[in-house]
């Protein structure tokens, strides 16, 4: 029997499928998936084509409505898509970035060895699941008042590292610098701020968490000694969170605003979900300010807990920041819209790339990325399950022509959360990571089970495609030793 | 007493189905439905209650925004809701009395964290009753 999908893909190479606009009425660029075939058939079944020609629907796309391999059925934008709008003529989509703005990863490296750290992994995830504030309905031990919480929202990063959380460092390795230009805290709203004050600082709940990893494969001895990744059996810590119920008020706010712009401006889409404006219009400059506090909310969000982790490690190991290393590798956003600029068959253009569930992936010689890695290409930080296995990549030339600049973010959900907690328990769960050497502290056995290995692709093969389509390259696989769940 | 919601499968979140005699039952019931995602009904007193006022572009939005409310008050006020009174719903407004409590970690266990209600697979059906389908995102 053929498969589903045959006769409306059309195969380009083994690792590139093209969605033509003939799929649905009303498309204006094709979808181009990067999979594998072996893929294909469950990304059918997530009814992802649809989502993937709903967004090419957008006013002012460019190029292809993409998905990474990592893609999955998400709300109006599917989960691992990436869309280009032209900035003159084209719109943004609060729902191209999704409710966890900024949601992305931070990667710590350190001095210490599998063999330090194994006898004392208990109390690391201990430590770490004490000293830092996580699950549902956590409060932070941040206290700022709203007055503050403005400056969070203008300076991202750089107000963490001014009162004393983490080091100038940082910022350097942070995408953007920790901090995109242009937030305006008067375009958010007093509920979002409301939202947004007890929660800075807290790892929150879902898939969000810190994993402390051993590296275990390197892949590329250059681009790894760069990043300060010398030998298999060095110690890595993975944070993973982002802007909290601040980012999902204002995407919620926005949806409703620009739900109502789609009507002035006379937009026709597929999906309410998909809301939008024009970007040079009011209300998609709004939303752009609005989204910039929301995406430094979450920078200061990790650079918080990156000096938790720091005091953690220091109190049980008695050793200082020097000695433990533990200096920041990288820190990239995975759910954001960004004004860059591409060339797309010959044309420049000036877009505002959604990368919803996507890393950017920026090249070697990029001009955007720090200096220490202009040679080498911007690190991707792709976390996989918590059983499993990371990844860290390079951005690459390909990614820039054919992806604009972006690459995968994870592993991507093959079951439900229910159908997971259905077959298995947080408890089962638990012993199971544990007969493998793996220490989990949750603060809910149910959130454990929703987040099972079971429940992931193998992000492996979803590294796989990228790095054989040539969007980012393997540089470093770590496999997880402790990891704390929200 | 007939089934008053389902939730319904999806790989990244969770939808839910809400039944009703009428549109604010369902409406009602959707709220319920959501705070059964949140934690476990059963543990949760009606001591307090929040009264909620909205006005929308059209019944679609409204539902969204009911829910959104009640998750904005979950989020800020950490109250835990069970019942609900949907006293007045048109097409662009609605009145509705929820009743609940804060939560209190030792009596509630709390399970899933939801960021928000969406409009995607949204779909409201008054032709038996009440009938509403409501996507979260998780």
């Amino acid at each position: 029997m053929p498969a589903p999908w045959q006769g409306i893909l059309k195969k380009i190479d083994d690792y590139r499928w093209e969605i033509p606009t003939s799929y649905k009425a009303g498309m204006s660029v094709p979808g181009l998936i990067f999979a594998s075939e072996s893929m294909l058939n469950h990304i059918w079944q997530e009814q992802v084509f649809q989502q993937v020609a709903n967004v090419a629907f957008l006013p002012g796309i460019v190029g292809h409505s993409l998905a990474m391999p990592d893609i999955h059925w998400g709300y109006g934008f599917p989960i691992g898509g990436v869309a280009g709008t032209r900035v003159k003529d084209g719109v943004v989509s609060p729902g191209g970035v999704g409710f966890d703005i900024n949601c992305g990863v931070r990667l710590l490296r350190t001095n210490l060895t599998e063999e330090e750290v194994r006898p004392k992994i208990e109390q690391v995830v201990a430590e770490l699941y004490t000293n830092i504030p996580s699950g549902l309905g956590s409060m932070g031990k941040l206290r700022v008042n709203e007055k503050e919480l403005d400056e969070v929202l203008v300076k991202g990063s750089r107000w963490a590292v001014e009162k004393g959380y983490g080091e100038a460092g940082d910022i350097v390795v942070t995408e953007d610098s920790g901090c995109i230009k242009g937030a305006n805290p008067d375009k958010v709203s007093g509920k979002a701020k409301k939202r947004g004050v007890p929660q800075l600082g807290t790892l929150g709940s879902g898939n969000h968490f810190l994993e402390v990893a051993v590296v275990d494969e390197i892949y590329d001895h250059n681009a790894a000694r760069v990043m300060g990744i010398s030998d298999a059996g060095q110690v890595l810590v993975l944070i993973h969170t982002g802007s909290r119920g601040f980012g999902h008020q204002v995407c919620t706010d926005y949806v409703a605003l620009l739900g109502e712009a789609v009507k002035r401006y006379g937009i026709n889409l597929p999906d309410r979900q998909l809301a939008c404006a024009p970007v040079q219009s009011p209300e998609g400059q709004d939303y752009l300010a609005a989204m910039a506090c929301a995406a430094n909310y979450a920078w200061t969000n990790r650079q918080c807990i990156t000096h938790w982790t720091r005091e953690s490690f220091i109190k049980v190991f008695g050793k200082s920041r020097r000695e433990l290393g533990l200096e920041q590798v990288y820190d990239v956003a995975h759910n954001i819209a960004k004004i860059e600029e591409y060339t797309v068959n010959g044309k420049k253009h000036t877009l505002c790339v959604h990368r919803k569930g996507a890393t950017r992936a920026f090249p070697a010689k990029h001009p955007d990325i720090p200096l220490i890695y202009r040679d080498i290409g911007q690190p991707v930080l792709i976390p996989g399950d918590m059983g499993r296995y990371s990844y860290v990549a390079v951005g690459t030339e390909i990614a820039m022509k054919e992806t604009f600049g972006s690459t995968c973010h994870g592993a991507g959900r093959v079951q439900s959360r229910s159908a997971a907690k259905r077959s298995l328990r947080g408890a089962d769960v638990a012993q199971a990571l544990a007969a493998r050497g793996i220490t989990v502290k949750a603060g809910s056995m149910a959130s454990l089970a929703e987040e099972a290995s079971e429940a992931y692709k193998d992000v492996a093969e979803v590294v796989d495609v990228t790095h054989k389509a040539g969007i980012s390259l393997r540089v470093v696989r770590s496999v997880p030793m402790g990891v704390v769940k929200g | 007493m007939e089934k008053e919601f389902e939730i319904i499968n999806h790989t990244a979140d969770v939808g839910i189905i809400a039944y009703g005699a009428d549109m604010n039952e369902a409406f009602a019931n959707a709220a319920k439905a959501l705070f059964s995602l949140i934690t476990e009904l059963d543990d949760v007193e009606e001591a307090m209650h929040r009264d909620i006022e909205l006005t929308a572009p059209d019944q679609e939005s409204l539902l969204v925004e009911w829910l959104n409310e009640l998750i904005y008050l979950f989020d800020t006020e950490n109250m835990l809701f069970k019942r609900f009174d949907v006293t007045q719903l048109s097409q662009t407004q609605l009145k509705a009395r929820s009743y609940g409590h804060k939560v209190d970690s030792s009596k509630h266990k709390l399970k899933t964290g939801v960021k928000a209600a969406t409009y995607h697979m949204l779909k409201i059906d008054k032709s038996n009753g009440g009938k509403v389908q409501v996507l979260f995102d998780i």
